[in-house]
C-alpha cells in the first residue's frame, strides 16, 4: 500500500517559485487506481515524486508502512516501485533484450524476453536484438517501456499516461496488460490517464486540478460526474 | 608461452590455444610461431623491415589468419610492417591485435603498419584489438597505421577496438576505393586516467559506386583526451557516411573534426557527430529498474561500446 501524506511541491520558475502540488494526500490500496485531471495539474509531478525522481518540498510518502520519503530512486525500485515513463528514454547500444533483462534483474532467455514483448503486441523476433534508439518509433518505444515494467512485476507500478503514443495498438490490449500484471503481482497499479476507457477499469479515481485533490472516490462515485460535467480537459474521449 | 602471454593473447585475439588455420605470433620482436596453409602463405618480408607478407589466394573461402603481437618487456620499442596481398575473389577473416604488459618504468611501444592490397570482388573482415596492462609506471604506446587499397567491387570491414590499458595511441587509417568497392569501419575506444587517443581517418572514394561507412564510438573518462579527425573525399558517383559519437565523463576532453570533400556533383556524403555526457534520464530509467547510479553508468557504457 502506498500512502501520500500532505505532499507539496514547489518548483523554481525563473526568479519566482511556482507551486505545483499543494497538500495532496491519498492512498493506493486497490488493484487499479487512476489519477486524472487537466494538463498541467501536477499529475506527472506526483508520479515522479512517488518514483523518487523528484523530492517533495513538503509531506511524507509511505510504502507498506515504511517512510520512503528520503529514499533514492534505486532504493525505492528495490522496495518494489516500478515506474513507466511517459516519454520513454532512448539508449544507443542497449538492445531491447538488454533493457528487459536489466528490468527483470537477471539474464533472461530469449523465450522469456519474447514473452514480455508478445504481451505488449510486438513481434519478438523483429525487436529482440534492436537497439533502443532513435530507429524505433514513439509507439514502439512506449510498448518496450511497458514491457520493462512487466518484466519487473513488482508491488506498485506507476504508469504515467500509458496511452500516449500507443498508436495502432488497441486500448483493449493495454488494459489486458494491466489485468495480467495485477493477476501476477497481486500488487497495486497506479495509472495517470485522460482516457475514459482506462478510467473505466479503475477501482478508484482521483481527480487532481490546480495541484490539489478535487475528488477522490470509487469509479461509481467519480466517473459519472466526470462524464456528465465533461470535466474536459480532464477527460479526452 | 607463459601465463602472462596467454592472457594477452586471450584479450586481443580470443585465443586459448594455437589457432586453426594460418597464423603468425610475434613475441617481443621474435616470431613465436608461424603456419601457412594451402591458400594462405605467410613469409618474412623481402625488404629489410621487420614484419611479414601475407598472401591470400583467390581460392580462399571463409578461412582465417591470426597475427597477434605480444610484448612483455619494458623499454621495448618496435615498428612492424605487415603487407596483405588479397587476390581477386578471396574471402578471408584477419585477426590482428597487440597486447603489451609493461611491468617496468620505461615506455614500451608497438607501431604496426598494415597495408592491404585487396583484389577485385574480394571480401575481407579485419579485426584488431589493442590492450595494455602492467603495474609499472612505464607507458604502453601503440600507433597503428592501416593503409587500405580496395580493388573494384571488393569489400573490407574493419573492427578496431581499444578498451583498456593503452596510454597513448595515434591511429591512422587511410583508404582508397575503386569503382563499386565498399569500406565499413567500426571503431570503439575507451580511455581513462591520463590516456590520450587520436584517430585519423582518410578515405578517397575514387570509383563510381564506391561507398564508405565509418562509425566511431568512444568513451572518454577521468582526465583522458581524445581527438577524432576524419576526411572523406568523394571523387565520383559515390556515397560516404561517417558518424562519431562520444560520451564524455569527469574531466575528459574530446575534439571531433570531421571533414567531407565532394569533388563530384554525384558524390553523396553525410557526417553525424555528437559529443555529450550520459543523459540524466538514461541514468534515471535504469535506476527505476533497481540499478545504482554507478551500475547504470556501467551498463550504458557497456552497451554503447558493445
Amino acid at each position: 500500500m502506498l500512502e501520500l501524506r500532505h505532499i507539496g511541491f514547489v518548483a523554481a520558475d525563473g526568479d519566482a517559485n511556482k507551486e505545483i502540488l499543494d497538500d495532496v494526500s491519498l492512498t493506493v490500496n486497490e488493484p487499479f487506481v487512476a489519477i486524472t485531471g487537466p494538463n498541467g495539474s501536477g499529475k506527472s509531478t506526483l508520479a515522479k515524486i512517488i518514483a523518487g525522481i523528484l523530492t517533495p518540498t513538503e509531506g511524507k510518502i509511505f510504502l507498506d508502512g515504511e517512510d520512503i520519503t528520503g529514499l533514492s530512486v534505486t532504493e525505492r525500485a528495490r522496495r518494489g516501485i516500478s515506474y513507466a515513463f511517459q516519454q520513454p528514454v532512448r539508449f544507443k547500444g542497449l538492445t531491447v533484450k538488454d533493457l528487459i533483462s536489466l528490468a527483470a534483474g537477471k539474464k533472461l532467455t530469449v523465450s522469456e524476453v519474447c514473452g514480455f514483448l508478445s504481451e505488449v503486441g510486438l513481434c519478438a523476433r523483429d525487436y529482440i536484438d534492436r537497439e533502443v534508439n532513435a530507429s524505433l518509433s514513439g509507439g514502439e518505444l512506449k510498448r518496450i517501456e511497458i514491457a520493462t515494467v512487466l518484466a519487473r512485476s513488482k508491488g506498485l507500478t506507476v504508469f504515467d499516461e500509458p496511452e500516449a503514443g500507443i498508436d495502432l495498438w488497441s486500448f483493449q490490449s493495454l488494459i489486458s496488460v494491466f489485468e495480467k500484471m495485477h493477476a501476477r503481482t497481486k500488487g497495486n497499479i497506479l495509472i495517470i490517464s485522460h482516457q475514459e476507457r482506462i478510467l473505466n477499469i479503475a477501482d478508484r479515481i482521483v481527480v487532481i486540478a490546480g495541484g490539489r485533490v478535487q475528488k477522490d472516490g470509487t469509479r461509481e462515485e467519480v466517473l459519472p460526474g466526470l462524464l456528465a460535467g465533461r470535466m474536459c480537459p480532464a477527460l479526452q474521449g | 608461452m607463459d601465463e602472462l602471454e596467454k592472457m594477452l593473447l586471450l584479450e586481443i585475439a580470443d585465443l586459448h590455444k594455437v589457432p586453426d588455420g594460418a597464423y603468425n605470433i610475434r613475441k617481443n620482436g621474435e616470431a613465436d610461431g608461424r603456419r601457412s596453409t594451402p591458400h594462405i602463405r605467410i613469409e618474412p618480408r623481402r625488404d629489410a623491415k621487420a614484419g611479414i607478407d601475407i598472401f591470400v589466394s583467390g581460392e580462399t573461402k571463409g578461412e582465417s589468419v591470426h597475427i597477434p603481437v605480444v610484448i612483455t618487456e619494458t623499454d621495448y620499442k618496435e615498428k612492424v610492417y605487415n603487407d596483405f596481398y588479397i587476390e581477386d575473389g578471396a574471402d578471408v577473416l584477419i585477426i590482428a591485435g597487440c597486447g603489451i604488459h609493461n611491468c617496468g618504468q620505461a615506455t614500451s611501444e608497438h607501431s604496426g603498419i598494415h597495408t592491404f592490397h585487396v583484389g577485385k570482388n574480394a571480401r575481407v573482415r579485419y579485426v584488431e584489438k589493442h590492450y595494455g596492462s602492467g603495474e609499472g609506471g612505464g607507458e604502453n604506446v601503440m600507433d597503428p597505421t592501416t593503409d587500405i587499397r580496395l580493388g573494384e567491387h571488393s569489400r573490407l570491414e574493419m573492427e578496431t577496438t581499444q578498451i583498456k590499458g593503452v596510454d597513448s595511441t595515434v591511429r591512422t587509417t587511410r583508404a582508397v576505393l575503386e569503382a563499386g568497392a565498399e569500406l565499413v569501419i567500426r571503431e570503439k575506444i575507451y580511455t581513462h586516467g591520463r590516456q590520450y587517443a587520436k584517430t585519423d581517418f582518410s578515405v578517397q572514394l575514387n570509383g563510381d559506386g564506391a561507398g564508405a561507412d565509418v562509425v566511431s564510438r568512444s568513451v572518454a573518462a577521468e582526465q583522458s583526451r581524445q581527438e577524432f579527425t576524419l576526411r572523406i573525399d568523394g571523387n565520383g558517383r559515390c556515397h560516404g557516411h561517417s558518424e562519431c559519437d562520444a560520451i564524455i565523463m569527469d574531466d575528459a576532453k574530446v575534439v571531433a573534426i570531421p571533414a567531407l570533400a565532394a569533388n563530384s556533383v554525384d558524390a553523396e556524403l553525410i557526417h553525424e557527430a555528437a559529443i555529450g555526457k550520459i543523459a540524466g534520464e538514461q541514468l534515471l530509467k535504469l535506476m527505476t529498474l533497481g540499478l545504482t547510479e554507478q551500475e547504470a553508468e556501467e551498463q550504458i557504457i557497456k552497451g554503447f561500446l558493445s
